[in-house]
């Protein structure tokens, strides 16, 4: 179908708008916009760009805030709109990170749906102009012994294990935790961090006519097609017939190999000066990345749609414009540094095609054989998609909720009955140990890797010489989020921060993945708009910027919307990585310290969820001031070589975190509580941390706490081979580690520690 | 004279910019060679380092051994020169029939990242004369595709020969008995899965370990020199 068709009035059937997932009055305004009947490429197109995944229909009116809201910070480089935040740490470095959403994927082809996601957020901090260094995973999964969460789980994992360890990057962090609301909808959110110096960095636009466009990476396929609009854009999982299997070919198909050869030959483009704009094609491909660059631009740009390199011959244009084929990018050259161009990218073995020019006419104009397919203002697909103010209500419970108070739950009393409190919580799945997920994951290639899981944060070294380096960490709670979406997000971003400080950073900016059930739900739509402007104000008083991030809605089974899970990561910067702090527990007789406040307060706890199967009440207090207090004393202080270790508190309070602390260092610890026992082992009150102080550097770190006002009480020392807790029990520290490090290989069978093969 | 060390870069090779370092902490100076330039730029010694080279697609090594630097490297590592192969080097080592045996599966089928105690059963090659014989050494391994095998002949002749390089004390793949690494006859080539070029910075690593595999080459290179 072409344009010149269209204006002819000789096709008139009925287009297929509603099945690409456009609404009656969308596809009405594209023909007011065109002042026609948009040709099948066009409404492919339109479809795509105007999905929810990509126009961010649903949230820009509330996502608007993190932009008004944002804190002065000088280390903005470029912000949201980017493809990724940039961040300035000093020394002529920037960073750039960003969080993704692969969710909906994952859990239809959990191994390649977590492999591409893995691609796309590092195509996206390549496009930047920067050297992808690390990755880390939030990832949430149904109950741990679910039989479909030994389908997803193991899928998942393998997939980012497959891919991110043929990429060369190390896997540094992140979390894994389990819920029954991620049965039917497993969370799988994938963040990468760049690293480049200020001059580095790229735009995503498509200036100077003449200037050439050229697609490089992989060949076009059919997979993916319609990825965007319709598996992450509709209600998922709720189709009749087919199901999910109608959607498997949405699924991209990934290989590493061709991103690692991609990556390799953009950073030489770059060093060449070859690249005046470039894009990474990610969802909606290269509709995406044409109308994206396109409408940046000043002018406009002509496509021949015909030379994209296929591997499916049968594709027509409206196929070539959706396929979210991965290991793809789009750059615009000068056409004097063409042949140099193709040169760099024949020696990595990287397939580049001229497929257009950038032009003057302000239109995005693309040809099949010659006859016009598309002819658009770009900024209409790109920029000018519809904008709903969707309606939003506190959902009907949400006060029978927050008045299921945990109070009325029973506490174990006595030290037998605390000791067996502990060891379930260590052994809950999302508790647990790690290590069958985490092994699977390459932490040291690139040799910068400084610290990664199970400490609090990821920290990557940027500079060998000064020790300049960045740390990371995600976080998120879903429980907390729904009893109060605006405190549970300031508490996801709170722990973020606090685990960032806990390395011995000074946290710098914000990205976010926001993951929720459908905003065509008012409830959804309202724990959405909280959780926005609680993180918005929370980053505002913390003075950390959101640099960017991602949406992702539609996750629910059926009408059952998962539990609002905001999950945020920070990125914090340490000016000498030679002083980063561990949890463990390294140096017998150091004092052990618990920073801040500890109240009562088990709302959506740890402890209620595991051992009584509860999600009410009020989740912890917020108190921002003191989060920053807390992350300044620990800054300080491992700037000033006062301590031996910091392990933040947060799930399953000091008592899980104590046993950790023991286990990563290897020395036990005895501590005497100053309260009720149950209440200081097992309370979630935020802005606190346990510390073990550097012998002789005691009375500094007392005096620097009080300067801050961070509450400081010393609880006890590190040393011996066992948890004693003065009054109450004693646990082995062997005890403790099979406690903790036995449920998921119980769960999903032994990963790695097979008998030999003897003859 | 400072040992000069080769470090190849294959299409898909990861681990090249860590061993450069490594070369450098030992006291060398490492030079760069790429996978389809042929010569060897007159180095003393050279590195095949980790990664998925090509992919690993066929099989693991399987497509690196047809590179264009890799005929003149066999014919220099069977005149004499020190060659080691880490993880994927060492697949690229065997496919290439400069090192018996060959890599399969982990027993499992997982990748496995984990650091590792490892016993050097052999201080007579080219890369392990620093360390003592049965000294225990931690080291980083990361790999899919790491267990060793090899039929009973030739196990029992890399027994005989003493070229059985490293052992894993508790085996974490299903490598026969439990081989970390092997050498050819020479002690000039030598192949491990494990890692020694992660252990070799205190501040990234399990500890600095694996710098003698490193000081190995490059303090017998010096001394040749002078």
């Amino acid at each position: 179908m072409t344009v010149e068709n269209t204006m002819t009035g000789q096709d008139a059937a009925p287009q297929p708008f509603a099945e690409l997932g456009l609404t009656g009055p969308e596809y009405q305004r594209i023909r007011d916009l065109l002042g026609r009947r948009p040709t099948d490429a066009e409404l492919a197109l339109y479809s795509v760009m105007w999905s929810e995944h990509c126009s961010y229909k649903s949230s820009k009116v509330h996502l608007r805030q993190f932009g008004e809201k944002a804190p002065r910070s000088e280390a903005m480089l470029a912000g949201i709109g980017a493809n990724a935040g940039v961040v300035d740490i000093g020394h002529g470095w920037a960073v750039t990170f960003k969080i993704e959403s692969h969710n909906h994927p994952s859990y239809v082809e959990p191994h390649q749906g977590a492999a591409t996601g893995v691609g796309g957020i590092v195509r996206d901090i390549l496009a930047m102009g920067a050297r992808p260094v690390a990755v880390m995973d939030a990832l949430r999964f149904g109950p741990a012994d679910a039989p479909d969460t030994r389908r997803v789980l193991p899928g998942v994992v393998s997939g980012i294990s497959f891919y991110g360890n043929c990429l060369g990057l190390p896997n540094i962090g992140g979390e894994l935790a389990f819920d029954p609301c991620y049965a039917g909808n497993p969370l799988v959110n994938a963040l990468c961090v760049g690293v480049m110096r200020h001059g580095d960095l790229k735009e995503a636009i498509a200036e100077g006519p003449g200037n050439q466009v050229i697609l490089l990476g992989s060949r076009t396929g059919p997979d993916g097609i319609g990825g965007a609009s319709v598996l992450a854009s509709a209600t998922f999982g709720a189709t009749g017939e087919g199901g999910e299997s109608a959607k498997r070919p949405s699924v991209q198909v990934g290989d590493p190999f061709l991103e690692k050869l991609l990556i390799e030959c953009c950073l030489e483009l770059y060093r060449e000066d070859l690249v005046t704009g470039i894009q990474d094609l990610g969802a909606a491909g290269v509709a995406c990345a044409t109308t994206e660059l396109a409408a940046a631009g000043t002018g406009g740009m002509r496509v021949r749609l015909d030379e994209v390199p296929l591997r499916d011959r049968s594709l027509g244009p409206p196929e070539i414009l959706m396929s979210e084929s991965q290991e793809r990018m789009m750059a615009v050259v000068t056409p004097a540094n063409v042949p140099r161009f193709l040169a760099v990218c024949a020696r990595w073995g990287v397939q580049a095609t001229v497929i257009g020019e950038v032009t003057g006419t302000g239109r995005l104009e693309m040809t099949w054989h010659g006859e016009t397919v598309v002819d658009i203002p770009p900024g209409t697909a790109a920029d000018e998609g519809p904008v709903y103010q969707r309606p939003l209500a506190r959902p009907d419970g949400q006060d029978d909720l927050a008045a299921d108070d945990p109070a009325r739950l029973a506490r174990p009393d006595g030290g037998p009955a605390l000791r067996d409190t502990l060891l379930r919580l260590l052994a809950a799945p999302g508790l647990a140990d790690s290590t069958w997920v985490t092994e699977q994951y390459d932490r040291y290639v690139r040799g910068d890797t400084v610290l990664a899981m199970p400490e609090d944060g990821g920290l990557i070294r940027v500079d060998e010489e000064s020790g300049l380096g960045v740390a990371l960490a995600t976080d998120g709670n879903g429980r907390y989020t729904l009893l109060d979406p605006y405190a549970g997000a300031q508490l996801a971003l709170a722990e973020a921060y606090r685990n960032v400080a806990a390395t011995g950073a000074r946290p710098l900016a914000v990205t976010n993945c926001l993951n929720f059930g459908s905003p065509e739900d008012p409830g959804v739509m309202w724990q959405f708009a909280e959780a926005v402007r609680g993180l918005a104000d929370g980053c505002l008083e913390l003075g950390v910027p959101v640099t960017g991030g991602n949406v992702s809605f539609y996750n629910q089974t059926g009408r059952t919307a998962i539990q609002p899970t905001p999950v945020i990561g920070v990125l914090g910067v340490h000016d000498d990585v030679r002083g980063r702090l561990s949890i463990g527990f390294g140096t017998e007789g150091a004092p052990v310290v618990l920073l801040g406040r500890t109240g009562d307060e088990f709302g959506g706890s740890a402890w209620a969820q595991v051992v009584h199967d509860h999600v009410g009440g009020r989740p912890p207090r917020v108190d921002l001031a003191a989060e920053r207090a807390l992350a300044g004393v620990l800054a300080d202080a491992a700037a000033a070589g006062l301590l031996d270790a910091a392990h933040d508190l947060s799930d399953g309070g000091l008592a899980v975190a104590l046993a950790e602390s023991c286990l990563r260092g290897g020395h036990g610890a005895r501590v005497t509580l100053p309260g009720d026992p149950f209440t200081f082992l097992f309370s979630e009150s935020a802005a606190r941390a346990v510390v073990a102080v550097r012998p002789g550097a005691e009375a500094e770190f007392t005096r620097l706490c009080a300067e801050r006002g961070v509450p400081a009480g010393t609880i006890g020392a590190v040393g011996g081979t066992s948890l004693d807790v003065d009054g109450c029990f004693t646990v082995p520290l062997a005890e403790l580690a099979a406690a903790h490090r036995g449920t998921l290989p119980a769960i999903f069978g032994p990963a790695s520690t097979a008998p030999a093969v003897t003859s | 004279m400072t040992a000069r060390v080769g470090v190849i870069t294959f299409p898909g090779s990861l681990d090249e910019d860590e061993a450069a370092r490594a070369v450098r902490r030992a006291g060398g100076e490492p030079v760069a060679l790429w996978h389809d330039e042929p010569g060897l730029r007159g180095v003393d010694a050279v590195i095949l380092p980790g990664g998925f080279s090509y992919g690993d697609y066929l099989r693991c090594g399987a497509i690196a051994r047809f590179s264009p630097v890799m005929a003149e490297l066999a014919t220099a590592a069977r005149a004499g020169l020190p060659v080691l192969g880490i993880c994927n080097g060492f697949q690229i080592l065997c496919e290439a029939h400069l090192l018996p045996g060959a890599l399969t599966r982990n027993a499992g089928l997982h990748f496995v990242s984990r650091d590792l105690r490892l016993r050097v059963e052999s201080t007579r090659t080219a890369w392990t004369r620093a360390y003592t014989e049965g000294q225990e050494i931690t080291i980083p391994l990361k790999s899919g595709e790491g267990a060793y095998a090899a039929g009973q002949g030739t196990l029992a002749a890399l027994e005989a020969g003493g070229q059985v390089v490293v052992r894993y004390l508790a085996n974490p793949n299903g490598s026969v008995r439990d081989i970390a690494g092997v050498s050819n006859e020479a002690g000039n080539v030598v192949g491990l899965m494990p890692h020694p070029e992660y252990a070799t910075d205190g501040l990234t690593g399990p500890g600095t370990d694996g710098l003698g595999f490193f000081a190995s080459a490059v303090s017998a290179l010096t001394e040749v020199a002078r």
